[in-house]
């Protein structure tokens, strides 16, 4: 009986510690968002934890679309100082975002992110067109006819004569990825462009063109991976004949081992990544609360460090954990921005 | 008849078959967890004379703590290393040597300033942090090195920069420029190590990677010939690394060490020096409040419905929904946790004592449902007999019947508690999985779990993190090993047939 009376009075207590808890104030920052960017704004945040005297900044990985939410959902103690994304904020995030009460956004270009194709050093080196690429992994492709039909290939030599005569085989991101919208977007809708029946079809019926590049074949030839890339890795190198679609920054990590396939005859470099030549790169962002500045002690230094020559110059430590780098111009302007703290107006967003 | 016998013996095969390969299966899973997180456990360290320079650390001389703290440790580790090797002069050179330290290399030795600043001035020996790479080189992810004695009388043309060798016999292999995709030879001559990327003949040329001590000839078998099988492009280290980090070995400067700090350092994203310490102390806090919480609301339920409920409609439907909620996916916990401790609440974020709430609801059916199972099994004739000797129910159940049913009890909430240990679905809704360097103090403080940990450290780039993965593995086995263990053990100890 006493115990069950004592247990009781400690489970009384320790909610009673909990609601007086969240009374109090925060006095650290809490950021959430993509998977892409975490592995940089974590890095970022440790080091501002460690020469800034206060508490080191709580990187949550949320995805880029569930950090925008709870990002947008209001300004206060229980909502997020900064959201991490792989893309930039659309239209509508901005939109709930001001109708909630979070006006002034500061946004940070943080650097590029390539995706990239990638096989082990042990197989047979493969060049790719984006069409190419298109017809390897899209669900429809046109036929004799110039209709979509089911994709027919099953080796790569069935694309083109010139490709190895091996079976087609590409592991890459799960729809829920950020990485995944960016295999869409940045290739495989560029590469039906270079496909004359689909060039042809944008023009007639810009919706069924839409879908085409938007849908992967589901007969094995593209394998969901999962969201961890790393498990892609191991398996390419177990396997010579598959390819993986991941970020850069894996594949930097693992250049023992994989090697870069190059698009449209450009190999996936950090220079020309960095130079916008690659096809598969795209920008990453870290966006702010600007009325949190103040209220959570640090934020503005917070942005000081992720925007600092240290962290994101070209011989910063982003660098060296795989964040490809802005061109000084650019990467001027945008601490320009953010050390004046200055809110985006929404305009140039998109959906 | 005997088809009867057959059928009996083919089913005792398939249980065969069925057992033997889970017990593959499980082997497999270990030997390999194991073999990739042991590593883990070790860590390489440089010892260096270090000497602790006031004007680095103390300018001012106030020889306040505060002062020294702050001081650039990293700087004169940094220092001392390039006066080791004063070669590395150009800046490219000089980033590539100090890559061969951990951005915590300056820890150990701030510590031990700040306690005793009288060794200010003076040259200390510390073990050094090396970086994740330096430490894979020696854990055997760099390249095997075979060494063969040169046959001839070699003549260098100079001791430092481009230079070429000539010796009396044909030395090296294959005549052509050496690329960095086939196997590095390299010459270890008078003292110094140089880099070959042309043979022709008697004669190669190179760039020196360590100054020679002379220009002098040197007699055959008093030089070498090294290769360094793993081609360059294969391997994470450069040639330049591995002469320096097998020159600081000839020197007796690295060390490897138990890994403490895997145990004692928060997360990090440096593989050196993340630990799993902050997710230890969450998963303790977060367990800390499931229990407090599910045990005394987990038997309460099981003696009032056991001993005390009426049997009609209601309660058997409340019996039915204990057995459903058991095998609700663990998600859905965490989404109702969202929805009320998060929004309607308004608890922290990335709270231990929310994710131990979460954890509470899903496994209070568990421990409901053990708990009636071990009431069920007290014999009746005990709870009748001190119905007999004029106990009311209450003391009946109170002091007869839960002293007997506890042991039963216990095992099913350990086993809870191991699951709940277990678990990151439903706190990936309520912010526990993420980046956190500070070890939490309290339930209110931002935590994170020891699974958390693991699947946060699978997804990173840095290949020295998958060993650190493994690890955590291991000791998240061992944790749960342990409580399965506790279990049989009460089981056991307080057993009691009737």
């Amino acid at each position: 009986m006493k115990l069950v009376t004592y247990a009781t009075i400690s489970a009384l207590a320790v909610a009673g510690v909990a609601f007086a808890g969240a009374a109090e104030a925060r006095d650290q920052i809490r950021i959430v968002g993509s998977s892409t960017v975490y592995p940089f704004t974590t890095a970022v945040a440790e080091q501002f934890g460690k020469s800034a005297g206060v508490k080191t900044p709580v990187v949550e990985s949320t995805g880029t679309g569930g950090g925008m939410k709870l990002f947008c959902a209001g300004v206060g103690e229980t909502h997020p100082d900064a959201t991490n994304a792989s893309r930039r904020m659309k239209k509508g995030e901005f939109e709930t975002c001001q109708k909630n009460g979070v006006k002034d956004i500061v946004e940070v270009t943080v650097g590029y992110d390539g995706i990239s194709v990638a096989q082990s050093k042990a197989g047979t080196p493969l060049k790719l067109t984006l069409g190419q690429l298109y017809l390897a992994i899209a669900k429809e492709v046109p036929g004799a006819d110039g209709k979509l039909v089911a994709n027919p290939n099953k080796n790569w030599s069935d694309i083109d004569k010139s490709l190895p005569n091996v079976k087609i085989e590409v592991l890459g991101p799960p729809p829920t990825s950020g990485t995944r919208d960016a295999l869409h977007e940045l290739l495989l809708e560029h590469g039906a462009a270079q496909i004359p029946a689909l060039a042809a079809l944008k023009k007639s019926d810009a919706k069924a063109f839409e879908k085409a590049w938007k849908s992967l074949r589901e007969d094995g030839a593209y394998i969901e991976a999962g969201e961890n890339d790393n498990v892609i890795v191991q398996k390419l190198v177990a396997n010579k004949d598959a390819f993986g679609i991941f970020g850069f920054s894996f594949l930097e990590e693992n250049s023992a081992q994989l090697r870069g396939v190059a698009l449209n005859g450009v190999d996936p470099t950090y220079d020309n990544i960095a130079a916008g030549k690659y096809p598969g790169s795209r920008l990453l962002y870290v966006y702010l609360k600007k009325q949190h500045v103040g209220v959570v002690p640090g934020l503005d230094k917070f942005a000081a460090e992720y925007v600092s020559q240290k962290a994101i110059g070209e011989d910063g430590y982003l660098a060296k954990k795989g964040l490809v780098t802005l061109p000084k111009k650019m990467a001027d302007d945008v601490r320009k921005a953010v050390l004046g703290l200055a809110p985006m107006t929404g305009d140039p967003l998109t959906n | 008849m005997r088809a009867r016998y057959r059928a009996e013996r083919r089913f005792q095969l398939y249980g065969l078959v069925a057992i033997g390969l889970t017990g593959i299966f499980l082997v497999i899973v270990l030997a390999d967890v194991l073999f990739k997180g042991l590593p883990a456990f070790t860590q390489h360290q440089f010892v260096f004379g270090v000497k602790v320079d006031a004007a680095e650390i103390d300018p001012n001389n106030t020889r306040k703590p505060d002062e020294i703290r702050a001081g650039d440790f990293q700087a004169l580790v940094r220092n001392t290393l390039r006066g080791i090797f004063p070669e590395a002069s150009d800046r490219a050179a000089r980033r590539r040597l100090d890559g061969l330290l951990s951005s915590g290399a300056g820890d150990a030795l701030r510590d031990r300033v700040v306690a005793d600043p009288s060794l200010i001035g003076q040259t200390v020996r510390v073990s050094v942090l090396t970086s994740a790479d330096a430490d894979l080189y020696f854990k055997g992810l760099g390249t095997e090195i075979t060494r063969r004695a040169g046959r001839g009388t070699a003549t260098p043309s100079d001791t430092s920069g481009s230079i070429e060798i000539a010796s009396t016999v044909t030395d090296f292999a294959s005549d052509g420029t050496l690329t960095d995709a086939e196997p590095s030879q390299l010459v270890a001559i008078n003292g110094g190590v140089v880099k070959l990327t042309e043979i022709r003949g008697n004669r190669a040329a190179g760039e020196v990677l360590l100054p020679l001590s002379s220009a002098a000839a040197a007699a055959p078998g008093s030089w070498q010939v090294v290769t360094y099988v793993t081609p360059e492009s294969n391997r994470r280290v450069g040639d330049r690394e591995v002469v320096w980090l097998e020159r600081l070995k000839e020197m007796g400067a690295v060390r490897s060490t138990f890994n403490w700090r895997f145990f004692t350092a928060g997360d990090s994203r440096e593989p050196e020096l993340a630990g799993i310490r902050g997710a230890l102390v969450g998963s303790a806090l977060t367990l800390f409040v499931t229990l407090v919480i599910c045990l005394p609301l987990g038997v309460a339920a099981a003696i009032y419905l056991e001993e005390f409920a009426v049997k009609n409609r209601v309660t058997e439907l409340i019996e039915v929904n204990i057995n459903n909620l058991a095998a609700v996916p663990s998600i859905v916990f965490g989404l109702l946790g969202l929805a009320v401790f998060l929004n309607f609440f308004g608890l922290p974020r990335s709270a231990p004592l929310v994710g131990g709430l979460v954890l509470a609801l899903l496994v209070l059916p568990t421990i409901i449902i053990a708990a009636r199972a071990a009431l069920k099994a007290v014999p009746p004739s005990i709870k009748e007999a001190a119905l007999g000797v004029g106990a009311s129910h209450q003391q009946a159940v109170f002091h007869h019947v839960l002293p007997l049913a506890v042991p039963g009890i216990l095992t099913g909430t350990i086993i809870g508690m191991a699951h709940a240990l277990g678990e990151t679905a439903p706190l990936l809704m309520i912010g526990m999985v993420a980046f956190i360097v500070e070890v939490p103090h309290g339930v209110t403080d931002a935590g994170t779990v020891l699974p958390v940990q693991i699947y946060l450290w699978s997804d990173l780039p840095e290949i020295a993190f998958q060993a650190k993965t493994a690890a955590a593995i291991i000791v998240l086995l061992v944790f749960l090993f342990v409580m399965n263990g506790i279990a049989i053990y009460l089981r056991r100890r307080f057993e009691r047939r009737w």
